[in-house]
């Protein structure tokens, strides 16, 4: 488990998987501020 | 005497037609292997060219069976995986939903479909595929002649020889000296796309209502066609009707990345129901650029190259004919700008909204089609089961809507879901290749409603970070549903 509490995260989420706003909207929500967001498509 | 006003009518798909071209040598020209190959040379090249596989083992291929219309999705979740181990004895190129041709024919298509007099044959491959050629204006030039034109920028395509031995087939030739828009290998990426889609245009046309002109076509494809002035101009469409040798039809082109089809046949069903088409064709061709996209992969785990084959589509929009299924515009569905890009958004706003509207649950359909990706040309890459995944994500939405539990879930997905069959060729795989099966479960077989929905990574272009969607809702023809219960 990894305390996310005033990290920096980039995030780099997948279309069909777990998007980059899911995974924005998750590390927000544990304290951390997400400097970088991004999906892509990897099929 | 002056025209009445055509009246509004109900808008159905009648059919659809997949044409695969399976073009081994043609790997080598897909995005990623040609980047790689500039890296690693000949190691490489050697490597891949083990792995490419026969015309006898793309067409033996269970997922390509499916395509054609040979065989039901469902077969595949009897088939222990990797497929390309469960080749099917005596599997036909034909079949009732389209067809698999060879790279010879591919080739000589290619030469056929060239307006611009940009190929050259190489003079020795010429004979070989002179029957697809009868009646076309060919130039060729020998070998040495050749290697001066790849020098020079054109873009060379390849095959066996007889003794085994790859050679240069052909070349394409640049449409100019110095237009990057027009430059050979954009040329024959543009061309790939022309030939597969009017191969499944003449199919279509072939098979459906012959005699009955196509008023409008609708590309839908990937391709960027046009010069350094207006790059993507499009109306690829038009090229894939004349080429396809129909007349009768105007056409433009619907640009939303994979989600082109579904957005496509929205605008077909308008214009059918608007009285302004009786007849429109969606049309889309296949991408040379995604070829051997995750060839990584593939040789990683020992599979052959997966992604050896391009895909052409039509699809046969037409006003109320009292059997086809209904294409209900009043569920008919977009992602809009304010609507968020998570899994459960997407799913929410394409697939759940829009049956709301009509008083259904996710339950009330028997089957969706999502992105149809074949999960044995993903899995190895590292990007999963893509169908599988966005299942869960239905079948998810379902639970918490109150419709099904969670340990209902793995039910939900294998009732209303499907395998991935179709190869990675973007807008290709878009729902859109269960159409053929949808029809035939929504006229002959038991099905009442069908959804498609496709999402499309509009964030790829790099002018928004957004994604895009589109879902439409097919249901048993309500002509053909009374006749059903009165006969």
């Amino acid at each position: 488990m990894i305390d996310l509490k005033d990290k920096l995260v980039l995030a780099l989420g997948e279309r069909d998987g777990v998007p980059g706003p899911a995974l924005e909207a998750c590390a927000v929500s544990a304290g951390a501020k997400v400097i970088y967001s991004a999906t892509q498509c990897f099929a | 005497m002056i025209q009445e006003r055509r009246a509004i009518g109900v808008p159905v798909i009648r059919a659809a037609r997949f044409v695969l071209a399976h073009v081994p040598d043609l790997v080598m020209s897909g995005s990623k292997p040609r980047r790689e190959l500039a890296r690693q040379g000949e190691v490489l090249r050697t490597q891949l060219r083990a792995h490419l596989r026969s015309f006898r083992d793309a067409v033996a291929y269970p997922p390509h069976q499916v395509l054609i219309g040979n065989q039901v999705p469902e077969l595949l979740y009897e088939f222990p995986r990797p497929w390309h181990m469960r080749p099917m004895d005596n599997a036909p190129a034909v079949g009732a939903a389209g067809m698999i041709i060879d790279q010879d024919s591919f080739y000589a298509w290619l030469a056929r479909a060239d307006t611009a007099n940009l190929i050259v044959l190489d003079d020795a491959y010429a004979p070989r595929i002179a029957a697809g050629l009868e009646g076309v204006r060919v130039s060729t030039r020998d070998a040495a002649g050749l290697a001066r034109a790849v020098s020079a920028g054109a873009e060379p395509f390849h095959c066996d020889g007889h003794d085994g031995d790859v050679r240069v087939a052909g070349v394409v030739l640049p449409g100019h000296e110095e237009d990057e828009s027009l430059r050979a290998p954009v040329l024959l990426e543009n061309l790939a796309a022309k030939v597969t889609g009017a191969l499944a245009l003449r199919r279509l046309r072939d098979e459906v209502a012959p005699h009955e002109p196509v008023d409008f076509l609708l590309g839908s494809g990937e391709e960027a066609v046009g010069d350094r002035y207006q790059r993507g101009g499009g109306n690829l469409a038009k090229a894939i009707g004349e080429l396809a040798g129909v007349r009768t039809p105007g056409g433009a082109d619907v640009k939303a990345f994979c989600a082109g089809p579904v957005h496509a046949l929205i605008l077909a069903g308008a214009l059918i129901a608007a009285g302004v088409h009786r007849r429109v064709v969606v049309v889309g061709g296949g991408s040379l650029a995604k070829l051997g996209m995750k060839f990584r992969g593939h040789l990683t785990v020992d599979y052959p190259i997966l992604e050896d084959v391009l895909a052409g589509m039509a699809i046969d929009v037409v006003a109320d004919d009292g059997r086809s299924p209904e294409l209900r515009l009043d569920a008919a569905m977009v992602h809009r700008i304010e609507d968020g890009g998570a899994g459960h958004h997407m799913y929410g706003a394409l697939a759940q909204a829009p049956l709301r509207t009509l008083g259904l649950r996710l339950s009330d359909v028997d089957r969706f089609a999502v992105e149809l990706h074949n999960p044995d040309i993903t899995e190895p890459a590292g990007s999963g089961d893509v169908p599988a995944n966005n299942y869960t994500m239905l079948a998810a939405l379902a639970a918490r809507a109150g419709e099904i539990t969670r340990e209902q879930m793995p039910a939900f997905v294998r009732a209303h879901g499907l395998p991935g069959f179709s190869p990675t060729q973007g807008h290709i795989p878009s729902a859109i290749p269960y159409l053929p099966h949808a029809i035939l479960g929504l006229t002959e077989g038991t099905m009442t409603r069908v959804q498609f929905i496709a999402k499309g990574s509009l964030f790829l272009g790099r002018m928004t970070g957004m994604s895009d969607g589109a879902s439409i809702l097919l249901e048993r023809n309500a002509q053909f549903l009374r006749k059903g219960v009165t006969s």
